[in-house]
């Protein structure tokens, strides 16, 4: 295993047209732990995925991985070493999931080149790895929404890159499996090493899996640091305008999140 | 990164070797060059078919003797001049009908998105027309002048269904109205010919092969020659491509430059077979869908939906010419087959619930 890279953004400015979503945004991102980027809608949090990953050229600023700019490094050269799965991927019509997980290999391959074992080997161990072996026949579209997130996991894992950024990839499945994708990336993290950052909307299971908790508001990192430094009432009044209690999470030990809405609430005691 | 056993989980399923990944893709693969070797059989056999059959039978031996250059009474002038240049531009152009529509299919993840569909063809067609008919340009005139219309139109298809970023139906969309519109300059440039010619109205209208003669063929075949390899070289980026330009990026693909040479290549290809050959019709259309339903999923599609193209082409112009009492241009046969499928098509992705 070679030493994890580093990946940190300096100075970074990114916008779309003339609308301006990240200001100079400065982060280091952990090397070998789970990164979760949390904030509200159109705070900019999968703009700034997005950018890292060099889907878009930044306005201003840098990002860079070991040392080098990634917008000047090769394509595949990057993409050996930093892999991104978007937040809506798209499977074409009837591929098999083996066949879907192989297209992680395309940074591994030249033009000529042809598959070889170590191709076969990848794929297997991403199979295994996100338990779709036995799917391995199927096509992709008859699967269900859990299962077909741990394909497109198993995907990112075949490209073996030490660095993995996530767009949500929770968005769209249910608690059990929600848990389940966030389980998996935990131990490919633990085994591996490899340095994962992702952008989750659930503030209870981002504080609960995220090694590091990054809170971006306004196109700008309000708060990062551990979970229990990061999520606290003030935090999620400054970054979702939200009141709430933040207590401690009775399996983990993590801060937990409770929002206080107008409705449902107790009179507050006269105690 | 060697295949370290970290990440086994270590209780339930089996564990998976790289020699189980490798049977499963072995026999996809084995499939797909079981049924490209097949058509490739059939598109010789279709070849040989139309260089023997037709008013007169020459025997094989006839034929072959023909091609390779020999005097043969009678067969020289039916075989070599008529029905070789022929049968050559039908496999060409049907070769490159069959590539560029699928890449363009393949590119925009959508089977009406053709460049039969999307007007590049009427471009084409319409450069063509008014090349010929109206400015009395012949041979490689034609060609760059099909070839600049086409790539216009392309071009113009793509701005006009530019709104921060380009999806899929809007291109569609202005794409038929944009074809709509060079087929009544391809009608208009006809109805200046100077004397109303039927042949060349089939032509530029659905697509014709009567009268190929060499130096309508040779710059189709050359195209061909120097485009296909091209697109054949970028395979592995348009598979990409297929999962999204996001997913194709952090694969590696630069997605842009892939996304100009694919459409360069494929418009070109287009361009050189309808300035020889017309718009021949739903030849683009049909292949890849072809090809993919007897291929099956997963892998490229390119080299299949180019024989297919071929294929059809050379069975179409065969049914046109003899099979149905009057001769019928290849575009009308081709037309009533891909005329259908498009209905289907657009029935079916309405029963989805999706517009287009």
């Amino acid at each position: 295993m070679t030493t994890t890279p580093s990946l940190t953004a300096e100075e970074l400015c990114l916008g779309y047209g003339d609308r301006t979503v990240v200001s100079d945004l400065d982060l280091a991102v952990a090397p070998g732990a789970i990164t979760v980027i949390v904030g509200a809608n159109a705070c900019g949090k999968s703009t700034l995925l997005r950018a890292m990953s060099r889907l878009l050229t930044p306005r201003a600023g840098r990002v860079v991985l070991d040392g080098r700019q990634v917008h000047r490094m090769p394509a595949k050269e990057l993409a050996r070493t930093l892999g991104l799965l978007p937040q809506s991927p798209i499977a074409p019509e009837g591929i098999t999931v083996a066949d879907l997980v192989g297209r992680g290999r395309h940074p591994h391959q030249g033009v000529f080149s042809r598959w070889n074992e170590r191709d076969d080997a990848a794929v297997a161990e991403a199979l295994d790895a996100t338990q779709t072996a036995e799917l391995a026949d199927r096509a992709v579209d008859e699967l269900s929404g859990g299962q077909r997130q741990r394909v497109w996991i198993a995907m990112a894992l075949a490209q073996q890159t030490d660095v993995l950024l996530l767009d949500e990839p929770t968005t769209f499945l249910d608690p059990s499996h929600q848990v389940e994708v966030l389980d998996l990336l935990t131990d490919l993290n633990q085994a591996r090493g490899t340095t994962i950052v992702m952008v989750l909307h659930d503030l209870n299971l981002a504080a609960r899996y995220a090694d590091r908790l990054v809170a971006m508001a306004g196109g700008r990192v309000h708060a990062q640091g551990e979970p229990a430094e990061v999520l606290t009432e003030e935090t999620v009044r400054a970054v979702f305008g939200l009141e709430s209690r933040v207590i401690t999470d009775p399996t983990s030990g993590r801060p937990l999140m409770l929002p206080i809405g107008r409705h449902r609430v107790f009179e507050p005691a006269a105690d | 990164m060697s295949a370290d056993l970290l990440l086994r989980p270590t209780t339930g399923s089996p564990v998976t070797s790289a020699a189980d990944v490798a049977r499963g893709r072995t026999r996809r693969a084995r499939r797909r060059r079981t049924v490209t070797l097949v058509l490739l059989v059939l598109v010789v056999a279709g070849f040989a078919v139309s260089l023997m059959f037709g008013r007169t039978f020459y025997p094989a031996s006839d034929v072959l003797r023909v091609v390779l250059g020999e005097q043969v009474p009678g067969a020289s002038f039916t075989v070599g001049r008529l029905r070789l240049p022929r049968a050559v531009l039908a496999v060409f152009a049907g070769f490159a009908f069959g590539l560029a529509g699928v890449t363009f299919q393949t590119m925009l993840r959508n089977p009406l998105a053709s460049p039969d569909v999307i007007g590049i063809s009427s471009g084409a067609s319409a450069a063509a027309a008014v090349g010929i008919i109206v400015l009395g340009l012949n041979g490689t005139a034609v060609s760059v002048l099909a070839i600049v219309a086409a790539l216009g139109v392309a071009l113009l298809v793509y701005v006009l269904a530019f709104r921060d970023g380009v999806v899929g139906t809007r291109l569609i969309l202005m794409g038929i109205g944009v074809a709509a519109m060079l087929d009544s300059v391809t009608a208009y440039a006809l109805s200046r010919a100077a004397e109303w010619d039927l042949q060349e109205a089939m032509r530029w209208l659905t697509g014709s092969l009567n009268g190929a003669g060499w130096n309508q063929v040779v710059p189709t075949v050359v195209a061909v020659l120097v485009l296909a390899p091209v697109l054949l070289w970028q395979s592995r980026n348009l598979s990409a491509l297929q999962l999204g330009e996001d997913t194709a990026a952090a694969l590696g693909v630069r997605v842009e430059r892939t996304r100009i040479v694919l459409i360069v290549a494929a418009v070109g290809l287009i361009a050189f077979a309808t300035a020889a050959a017309g718009p021949i019709a739903f030849v683009a259309f049909l292949s890849g869908p072809i090809a993919a339903r007897i291929v099956g999923p997963g892998g490229s599609l390119l080299v299949p939906s180019a024989l297919v193209g071929a294929l059809l082409v050379l069975v179409a112009d065969f049914v046109g010419q003899y099979a149905l009492g009057t001769r019928y241009p290849v575009g009308v046969v081709t037309g009533v087959l891909g005329a259908p499928y498009l209905v289907y098509l657009i029935v079916r992705t309405h029963r989805a619930g999706s517009s287009l």
